[in-house]
């Protein structure tokens, strides 16, 4: 029996430029294949070819094959037909790909529609079927809400069924996860699978987490600048890669705990105490207690609306705090912008998540950086060329990019530059806010190589805000878990790395994708033992723990339990909890 | 236009979720226009001259002119003329005006029908055409329709209106002979003559505003175009008309019909160099002569008709963007 999806010698052009340059690969009726690679790989170019599209008006030329039709042959209504009938898409951000105006119901049930597989009634019983087999909450009711009425893991369960209601040959799912926080993805994931089995479809899963492909793939196809590196079974290209671009795309996902020790200073430089504040009148930190010596980097984790970035921005007072005090070498910060000195602006900077938007489009590199130099330090002239060159050679980028426009840069040279802007001005505490999640992995771990350097031969000490709670094991000398604005676990390095953690730490430790088959099917998702209880004063994570102790639990706040190096709210004695977490 | 809900409950609560937000415009516009009347006022009172002085002449004595004043009761504190004006105004008494020696109501009752129908034809003409051409436009960006089109309406913005006017005179009454350059309003003139008469007026008022319209039509459809759902639309197999008229306008209708009503309110008080040129016995026209006679109620009762005919036209449009928009109905 021939391939289910054949592709032969597939180019993809767009402006002269060959994005895709001659891939091939075939797929077995009822297996995944996984396409992997950075952005710019051509991951999604080619996914997308197999519907026949192409965005930005590129050409694709080449075999496509699906079963027997030659989907490169076919014209607009022969595609209209086979889109959404045979070959399905789930796209990467669900959030963006529903259209915000319409029920769910709509959207979802539009493929039955559109191809007149169904009446209306049917398409909705089906609908709902599928929502149930996804695990959607209220099965029946889900469909009459709008978009924004639902979170991001249930947006993405759901275009997975506007995807699979067809029941369609081949499901294309483009990097359908990378949005979702790790504990939502292990959901998500188990949905996916167990939903594309059901219906029996071959899949072409895109991504560039290597462990997340492990848990879906049969066979891999590693990519990179539009063409192959290595092709091969799962178990091989995982275990036993042979190309040297795998092996690099291997490497960074593990992120390897720093070398060098740090040097870390004796007195504390910036001091949090008792930190509460709110969005309007929605509190989103309660409490916050921390202090950083000089030169030492603080890890904060958490999902995201745990108040991670709004820590942040209380620091560097963005976000003025409604109750406590933030200190800076003994001397107090003013709560919000307005009061503070040019001197405290100068010691406290902020890098932005996102440097494509933080980054002024208009400016070159040379002016972006001139900036904060002629504003904290009164450079001018020769002088700011000067310290323009220094930073940009501190971030090992080429000084000739001095007079680049920021929008040629690459990703990862506008997320230096954007570090180089908060370093120009000298500060004594970087607070780094996600600056690597939009970031391919291997830039990603240069920006954190170069993050970790900068802050031992300069002493800033660094609070460190990710979601990746591997990248904050290997890189902080302290770590802060938030859960709903509370912190509900402070450890130095060596007592977090003991295992004895709060419940939520270790449910974020077990989400964490391992890099082998069958990791999904024995990741623990342990249901909570008193889920829908909350109260203001109760443990935060009490709706999700799963270690709960009824009547303790939801009956009392919890008390703070100390250890070596260890603080953490729970009613569990540490001692308990050590056992919980093995 | 407005997503259909399927569920069993949603259509009561979405629209009484809806009522309180509309509740606040509607008291929000009546707020603004008590604003607006303050400002009328106080500014047509700072107006150099007054009707006294206007009607009574150069020679007229200071003495004459007080007790013309008094007569007219334009002596007495301006808070209670405001007041008095305001709660006339409420009743649908605007006062006398001072020059035509006859009530405002009636001189403005003579004029506003037209005005009306001028607009009234003027937006029946250009509210489609302008949304057919922004549409075209849109789906077709980079291509040779929407290049033409753009040319087109961009030019047509370009050219100010009493040439357009001018134009069509030139073309259809002195060369063609088929319009008459005169807009001759009679309310015994029959229909045919009527919409003969208002043709030319309504053909120079269109061609701004289908071009202003057709424009924000364009940037509105164009702009949700580029959203990942009507790529993800086009994906599932859903035929490109319906992809446009199910997923894009939902969205792209509350900047339209924004864009639609800033237009038409100009349809009213912008007409005044088409009234003039054609002789069109328009609100414009008259509210400009009101101003040379400084007759102040007539002055004062247009002014805010035409702020009243644009609230509501903002106000409309504010309802039908917040039906439109699931997440302002769900607030």
């Amino acid at each position: 029996m021939s391939a289910h999806v054949a592709v032969k010698d597939l180019r993809i052009t767009a402006g002269g430029k060959a994005i895709v340059d001659g891939v091939s690969f075939e797929i077995e009726r009822g297996q995944v294949l996984a396409l992997i690679g950075e952005s710019g790989s051509g991951k999604t170019t080619i996914a997308l070819a197999l519907m026949g599209h192409s965005r930005f008006g590129a050409t694709i030329s080449g075999e496509v094959r699906l079963g027997e039709t030659r989907v490169d042959r076919l014209d607009d209504a022969g595609l209209q037909a086979l889109r959404g009938r045979r070959v399905a898409y789930v796209a990467q951000s669900a959030a963006s790909a529903f259209n915000p105006s319409r029920t769910i119901m709509a959207q979802v049930t539009e493929p039955l529609l559109v191809h007149r597989l169904a009446g209306k009634e049917e398409a909705e019983a089906r609908a709902v079927d599928l929502f149930r087999a996804l695990a959607l909450p209220s099965p029946e009711t889900i469909g009459a809400r709008y978009p924004h009425q639902l979170s991001g893991g249930q947006l993405q369960r759901l275009m997975a069924a506007m995807a699979l209601i067809t029941r369609p040959e081949l499901v294309i799912l483009d990097e359908p996860t990378t949005a979702l926080d790790v504990t939502t993805q292990v959901e998500v994931l188990k949905a996916f699978k167990v939903a594309i089995a059901s219906v029996g479809a071959t899949a072409i899963y895109v991504s560039h987490d290597l462990a997340v492909v492990a848990q879906m793939a049969d066979s891999i196809l590693v990519l990179n600048q539009g063409r192959t590196r290595e092709q091969g079974a799962a178990e091989q290209v995982l275990h036993a890669p042979a190309d040297d671009y795998t092996r690099t795309l291997m490497g960074a996902a593990r992120p390897h705990a720093r070398s060098a020790p740090a040097v870390v200073g004796k007195e504390a430089l910036l001091k949090v105490e008792g930190v509460h504040a709110a969005y309007g009148k929605v509190p989103v930190l309660r409490d916050i207690s921390l202090s950083l010596a000089k030169g030492a980097t603080l890890g904060v984790i958490g999902e995201s609306g745990s108040g991670k970035s709004t820590l942040a921005r209380v620091i560097a007072g963005l976000l003025p705090r409604s109750a406590g005090s933030v200190s800076l070498a003994g001397e107090e910060l003013p709560k919000g912008l307005e009061g503070r000195s040019r001197e405290q602006f100068r010691r406290v900077q902020l890098v932005f998540q996102n440097a494509d938007t933080a980054l002024n489009p208009v400016q070159t590199v040379g002016q972006a950086l001139a900036r904060p130099l002629a504003f904290y330090h009164g450079l001018k002239g020769a002088a700011a060329e000067a310290e323009v060159a220094r930073l940009l050679d501190l971030i090992r980028l080429p000084a000739h990019l001095a007079t680049r426009n920021v929008r040629q840069l690459s990703g990862g040279q506008k997320q230096r530059v954007n570090l180089a802007r908060a370093l120009a001005a000298r500060p004594e505490v970087l607070l780094c806010d996600e600056v690597t999640s939009a970031l391919d992995t291997v830039v990603g771990a240069a920006i954190l190589e170069l993050i970790d350097e900068l802050r031992r031969e300069l002493g800033i000490a660094t609070v460190f805000i990710s979601h990746d709670i591997s990248t904050v094991r290997a890189f902080c000398d302290q770590v802060l878990v938030l859960y709903g604005g509370t912190a509900v676990e402070q450890a130095d390095a060596a007592a977090f790395g003991r295992g004895v953690h709060h419940p939520y730490t270790d449910l974020l430790t077990d989400s964490v994708p391992e890099m082998r088959a069958g990791w999904l099917e024995q990741a623990r998702t342990r249901k909570a033992v008193l889920a829908g209880e909350s109260g203001d004063d109760l443990c935060r994570f009490l709706p999700r723990c799963p270690v709960a102790i009824a009547g303790t639990c939801n009956a009392a706040p919890p008390p703070l339990r100390s250890g070596d190096g260890l603080a953490l709210l729970c009613h569990h004695e540490l001692h308990d909890l050590e056992g919980m977490s093995a | 236009m407005v997503g259909r809900v399927s569920g069993g409950a949603a259509p009561r609560s979405a629209i009484s979720g809806v009522l309180p937000l509309i509740a606040k415009r509607i008291g929000s516009a009546l707020v603004t226009l008590l604003l607006v009347s303050a400002v009328v006022f106080t500014i047509s009172g700072l107006l150099p001259g007054d009707a006294a002085q206007e009607t009574l002449g150069q020679s007229a004595t200071p003495e004459q002119v007080a007790a013309l004043r008094h007569e007219m009761g334009l002596d007495r504190p301006a808070l209670t003329r405001y007041v008095d004006w305001l709660g006339g105004m409420a009743q649908g008494d605007p006062g006398r005006s001072l020059v035509a020696n006859m009530p405002v109501r009636e001189v403005i009752s003579a004029r506003l029908p037209n005005s009306l129908m001028l607009a009234g034809f003027t937006a029946l003409v250009s509210v489609p055409l302008a949304l057919a051409i922004g549409i075209a436009s849109a789906i077709n960006r980079g291509g040779r329709l929407d290049r033409t089109l753009n040319v087109l309406t961009l030019s047509a913005v370009a050219v100010p209106e009493f040439l357009v006017a001018t134009l069509g005179v030139l073309v259809f009454s002195v060369k063609l002979l088929w319009l008459p350059s005169i807009a001759l309003v009679s309310e015994d003139a029959s229909l045919w003559d009527t919409l003969r008469s208002c043709a030319l007026p309504v053909l120079s008022l269109s061609v701004v505003v289908i071009a202003q319209m057709a424009r924000m039509t364009r940037a509105a459809v164009a702009d949700q175009l580029d959203r990942p759902y009507v790529e993800m639309a086009r994906l599932k197999g859903v035929p490109f008309r319906r992809v446009v008229l199910f997923h894009v306008m939902p969205n792209a209708v509350g900047p339209i019909v924004n864009a639609v009503a800033l237009s038409l309110s100009y349809l009213l008080g912008g007409a005044i160099i088409v009234e003039t040129i054609f002789n069109f016995p328009g609100l414009a026209s008259l509210m400009v002569n009101a101003v040379t006679s400084r007759d102040m109620p007539l002055l004062q009762a247009c002014a805010m008709i035409f702020c009243a005919i644009y609230l509501t036209l903002v106000l409309v449009a504010d309802v039908v963007a917040i039906l439109a928009n699931p997440r302002l109905r769900a607030q």
